[in-house]
């Protein structure tokens, strides 16, 4: 059974007045049917613009795309505008950061969902609207029934987060790519959806793909991780060896850089410098500008995507020697264990 | 240890009007609703708590940004909740802020070496000379290039700015800063940048500090102490080891469990507290206990009816908790949430 999705060596190259921005660059990862896949990456990653490629959300007018991305096996990344809507909401749903700007304010939720429903199914109105409620039923909206004919502004923060779950899943989707969906929510709100979310995923077999720069996030739900910087993979593993023995300094430096609640207030580890310039991205490898270990042939040669010394499974770019790797972070690791523990 | 700042009762109501020419109150948004706590100097107390918990509201009243409806505010032994503005100018001094959005908090029509140095000149402190020299000072100590003197706020990234905005509240050596979510708006790696840098700040010039946030990690990592809000009241308060390895209030329980932890192991292994429905409205809070609603140990009779105070809860009396079934023990699962010793909540398990 091939994976829901396949991603490969996809490039996103925007061209501006400025100069090309090159946001996404050789990107290549696959989602399995039923399984979560945590991006990680901060602002200027490429992490959003990755997968408004995958749902062909960039207009080609502005952007040069490369690569191939597979659904279920068919390619569509230069599929016609038609297949595309086909696809859109139907067999992708997407949830997006901020809720209120995702839902139209003058028109109902009701009024919403049953649009998302009427556009991909040849049913009635009155089939549309009872889709509508039974989809706000599933992700936990009291009186479903009545709330259906309330407009956003009527709705918490939280609730609206779960009105676009409920958009994106309405059609029953096979994948579901959320960009950073509980980042402007309450903690407590986060617990809330990320455990709807779980519980759906479940219920529906549906892939996930959860694109957020929250490791606690993605320790929480993901299966696999992929790390972005500089609008490429670098690094890539199963949940539990992304935290246990992450191979690449930019990894490290996000792990050690979280003030975790067991911590006991020492320095934090930080990553001098600020994300890089995509219009002028470094040669080489993209962190070597705020590497501390960095070497001459950092910024003359970009490191291949290598499997690590564990296996295959574990991927990641980096041109120091297995050796060193493990020295330095097992004294990283050390370092946080002891502060825990103080 | 000498108290630097004293809130006591303090309260924030924000009259609700009806009708355009006769304005009639019809209510009031209790955003600040009797807070009472203390700050000693040198130290960092964190407030932590969810949207519409009050606590933005409660850093601008002490500042004095807005006006409070109630209570006092006794800043290095003088009150200064009434002063009006000529009196209120040498305090200001004193008591400086850190917005969250280094976007909107920024000027950005003025030169960075005109924000830094803004205070300076509002306070009438030293000369043209001696202020640009000073300016240039806070560009380095802050890790900024004093060369950038010249440049504007869009030239620079959200966490550069976040440093243009703490020079701007070193400039004249407050005793007290305020931080309002200094580090939410910002990136993971460069939230510890600007971390590490409070912390170092702290301790080169003997500075005091109210951080707040919605983060516990981060609150845990900077604050020696933390109080807890939920809709205008606080319903803990207590040393940084009390409150996140014993916490008493349901609510802090809640909080503590809901945070995600980077550790995939440790996390899956644990059940978290996940609290029903959405937090109510300050324009129509719930009576007594405000929590009553979402609480997992709510006991009808008496959590509806008494409004629980801010007490201690035992050991040396620096641990308050305002509950009247406070948590027995840490960690806790809902289940054991819901079996309150000595009364039956309801909805708890036979």
């Amino acid at each position: 059974m091939p994976p829901a999705l396949e991603v490969k060596d996809l490039t996103t190259r925007f061209r501006t007045d400025d100069g090309i921005v090159q946001a996404v660059s050789g990107v290549s990862f696959s989602v399995e049917q039923g399984a979560t896949l945590g991006v990680v990456g901060e602002s200027g990653s490429g992490k959003s613009v990755t997968f408004l490629t995958v749902m062909g959300l960039v207009d080609p007018r502005q952007a040069d795309v490369t690569g191939s991305v597979l659904l279920h096996g068919e390619e569509m990344l230069h599929a016609s505008q038609h297949r595309m809507r086909e696809i859109r909401g139907v067999k992708i749903g997407m949830i997006f950061q901020d809720p209120m700007t995702s839902l139209n304010p003058v028109k109902t939720i009701g009024w919403q969902l049953e649009e998302a429903v009427l556009i991909h199914q040849d049913v009635s109105k009155k089939e549309a609207r009872r889709r509508a409620i039974e989809v706000l039923k599933q992700v936990e909206i009291p009186h479903a029934d009545r709330r259906v004919d309330d407009y956003p502004h009527q709705f918490s923060g939280g609730m609206r987060q779960r009105v676009m779950i409920a958009m994106a899943l309405i059609n029953n989707p096979e994948i579901l790519i959320a960009d950073e969906p509980t980042t402007a929510l309450d903690v407590t709100t986060q617990a809330q959806i990320l455990r709807l979310m779980e519980r759906l995923q479940q219920e529906f077999r549906m892939a996930i793909v959860m694109i957020t720069h929250d490791l606690g996030v993605v320790a929480e739900l993901a299966d696999e991780v992929i790390v972005m910087y500089g609008g490429r993979v670098v690094e890539q593993a199963k949940v539990n060896d992304l935290f246990a023995k992450p191979e690449m300094p930019y990894t490290w430096g996000l792990l050690g850089s979280l003030p975790r609640l067991n911590s006991s207030g020492g320095r934090l580890e930080q990553i001098p410098g600020q994300p890089p310039s995509l219009l002028h991205p470094p040669s080489g490898c993209p962190f070597n500008p705020r590497c501390e270990y960095v070497m001459n042939i950092c910024s003359e040669q970009l490191p291949e995507l290598d499997p690590s010394p564990v296996g295959d499974d574990h991927r990641y770019r980096c041109h120091l020697d297995d050796e060193t790797r493990a020295r330095i972070w097992t004294q990283k690791r050390a370092a946080m264990v002891s502060e825990d523990a103080a | 240890m000498s108290e630097l700042l004293v809130v006591e009762n303090l309260q924030k109501h924000f009259p609700v009007t009806h009708g355009l020419v006769f304005q009639r109150q019809v209510g009031a948004v209790k955003a600040v609703d009797g807070v009472s706590f203390t700050v000693n100097a040198g130290e960092t107390l964190g407030v932590v708590g969810e949207s519409g918990c009050g606590k933005s509201t409660m850093a601008r009243c002490i500042a004095r940004l807005l006006q409070p409806t109630g209570g006092k505010i006794i800043f290095d032994g003088r009150d200064i909740t009434t002063l009006n503005r000529s009196d209120m100018r040498p305090i200001r001094r004193e008591m400086m802020m850190v917005f969250q959005d280094p976007y909107a908090s920024l000027n950005p029509r003025k030169r960075v070496g005109a924000i830094v140095g803004e205070p300076l000149e509002v306070h009438n402190i030293g000369t043209d000379t001696e202020r640009k020299r000073r300016v240039q000072e806070l560009l380095e100590i802050v890790g900024l290039n004093s060369e950038h003197y010249n440049r504007f706020p869009h030239e620079f990234s959200g966490g550069q700015r976040q440093r243009i905005g703490i020079a701007r509240a070193l400039a004249v050596n407050p005793k007290l800063i305020i931080c309002d979510e200094p580090v939410s708006a910002l990136d993971v790696s460069v939230q510890a940048q600007i971390l590490n840098l409070l912390k170092d700040l702290q301790k080169d010039f003997g500075l005091t500090y109210i951080f707040i946030a919605h983060d516990l990690n981060v609150v845990r990592h900077v604050s020696e102490r933390v109080m807890v809000m939920y809709l205008g009241k606080a319903v803990e308060l207590g040393s940084r080891d009390q409150l996140y390895r014993e916490p008493k209030h349901p609510y802090s329980g809640a909080l503590l469990s809901a945070v995600p932890i980077a550790d995939p192991e440790l996390g899956r292994s644990r059940k978290p507290i996940v609290l029903q429905g959405d937090v109510p409205s300050p324009l129509n809070p719930p009576k007594a206990c405000p929590f009553h609603t979402r609480c997992p140990r709510f006991v009808e009779g008496k959590c509806d009816v008494d409004t629980p105070l801010l007490e201690s809860v035992g050991g040396d009396g620096t641990h308050l908790s305002a509950c009247h079934f406070p948590l027995e023990h840490w960690p806790m699962t809902e289940d054991e949430m819901r079996r309150v010793q000595g009364a039956t909540p309801v909805g708890a398990a036979d």
